[in-house]
């Protein structure tokens, strides 16, 4: 029981360091790739490349002067960023970094649960996390604080629907909830093959879910002023800033193990293989806020219910015949 | 098609049915700019080129001999729109002249260039010193010491 708990807390802690520097450091990708993509340099000066940036940052942070405005929600307005990087940081307890490993002869699982219904677990915390924006903007007695944080409630209700019809297409395929059994079961072949219309319908809903830029509604900096989080300051916003990124990195753990084979590929398995994968859609996710611009909010609603709902029934659909043809 | 896009017609902003090759191209675009040069200057380690006639800050010109070649005529400070020159001439006995003072208040300069089109003897000129900062108003009155060397004061981003 002793080894248990010890073996326990010790991975907890790698777990939680591990993801928090990868937090840390995709913001400093992003500020890398998008000043690259516009020609620029990007954060240079604080180390090789502006390496120890996000440590700065950090210690900034912490440095910054508290303001709280007089009509806020005092409680709330100190619950809000709690809420969001609680709920953030708990879904990396689910994030399958690799298969089981064997150190000092003790089998070790490079994930922290194997949860029977992980991934009901992750759609329903990352809906807690959202209180987060909602009540901090709705506590902090701003205008563009409410109507951020009523967009963002509009528009996670839309995209959460088509979300979860994504995953239940590759649940169908996989026959699982677990996270280990989805990453299994694609041993041969990646899920990104057997469901591209799940991919796209999963990128889709999930960067709406991220609050990334073409659907980046509760905090549109032009029209909001920054939105939910426009009267947070010193170390509320950073936890706001770091559960966004949190948010993205559970995100791109998500899309790596539903659909890219998590920790499998070419020549041995292994964890560097989800990590590279991670990598990439992280880059992915700063590429693409790179190019598009904002959409219009009620052409994000519309595109939201209009077009991706259908969609991902039609594909649950296809799904199902398909199964039902092929008798798998 | 391209010109037609730009044409403020309700009837043209319709959807095309073109939302695919639109989306990709422009992440193809993004992708290039991400591969390319930056074109960012990095400013106090590398700097751009400024042209020959850049007006900076002024330089009291010495000759061969390490004399300076002003003779304090006063030119300078009479054309001087901002009146930020003053000049204490000196005269040795064989009737050579020298500046006993002369100082410079960059703050009140505003960097015309009629000082160095007014001397007769070319003793002062602009040099492309565009960046000097200091801390002090008093550290921007530059007497002849400081008039000689101005590339000394070049912010180096200490």
């Amino acid at each position: 029981m002793l080894e248990f708990m010890t073996i326990l807390i010790i991975k907890t802690l790698v777990v939680f360091v591990v993801a928090l520097l990868i937090v840390a450091y995709s913001t400093w990708i992003e500020r890398k790739v998008l000043g690259h993509v516009q020609l620029r340099h990007g954060p240079y000066r604080v180390g090789y490349h502006g390496l120890l940036q996000p440590i700065a940052d950090g210690v900034k942070g912490f440095f910054k002067e508290e303001l709280i405005p007089d009509n806020a929600d005092k409680p709330l307005f100190l619950l809000a960023p709690i809420i969001s990087i609680g709920a953030a940081v708990t879904l990396v307890v689910i994030v399958p970094f690799g298969d089981k490993i064997t150190i000092m002869g003790r089998e070790i699982t490079l994930y922290l649960t194997d949860l029977d219904v992980g991934i009901l677990l992750v759609l329903a915390i990352s809906t807690i996390g959202s209180y987060g924006g909602i009540l901090g903007g709705w506590s902090s007695g701003n205008k563009y604080g409410v109507i951020g944080g009523l967009r963002g409630t509009a528009q996670m209700i839309s995209y959460e629907l088509s979300l979860a019809l994504a995953v239940i297409a590759v649940v169908m395929v996989s026959g699982s909830l677990s996270l280990i059994d989805i990453v299994n079961s694609q041993t041969g072949l990646w899920n990104i093959v057997k469901q591209p219309f799940a991919f796209i319908l999963f990128i889709i809903c999930g960067l709406a879910e991220l609050n990334r830029t073409p659907f980046d509604m509760p905090e549109a900096e032009a029209e909001l002023a920054c939105g939910f989080n426009v009267e947070y300051s010193s170390m509320k916003f950073a936890l706001f800033f770091m559960a966004e990124y949190c948010h993205m990195f559970v995100f791109a753990a998500l899309v790596t193990t539903l659909f890219l084979g998590g920790w499998h590929g070419p020549l041995i398995d292994g964890p560097h293989w989800f990590f590279l994968k991670v990598f990439i859609i992280i880059f992915f996710c700063v590429w693409e806020r790179s190019t598009f611009p904002r959409l219009r909010y009620d052409q994000v609603m519309s595109f939201g219910w209009k077009i991706l709902l259908p969609f991902g029934l039609f594909n649950i659909l296809l799904t199902g015949l398909w199964m039902l043809i092929f008798n798998i | 098609m391209a010109d037609k896009d730009y044409v403020l017609n309700i009837s043209d902003r319709r959807p095309t049915g073109k939302f695919i090759t639109p989306i990709l191209k422009g992440l193809g675009y993004t992708l290039k700019n991400f591969f390319s040069k930056p074109i960012t200057i990095m400013y106090p380690t590398e700097r751009r080129e400024v042209s020959d006639r850049w007006r900076g800050l002024h330089r009291l010109k010495v000759d061969a001999q390490g004399e300076l070649k002003c003779v304090a005529c006063g030119l300078c400070a009479k054309i001087c729109p901002s009146q930020a020159i003053t000049i204490v001439p000196y005269e040795e006995a064989g009737g050579t002249r020298y500046p006993k003072v002369f100082v410079i208040n960059e703050l009140r300069c505003i960097f015309c260039g009629f000082c160095q089109e007014a001397c007769p003897k070319d003793a002062i000129e602009l040099s492309k010193v565009y960046d000097f900062v200091d801390y002090q108003r008093e550290d921007f009155i530059f007497d002849i010491e400081k008039l000689k060397n101005p590339e000394k004061y070049i912010f180096n981003g200490k």
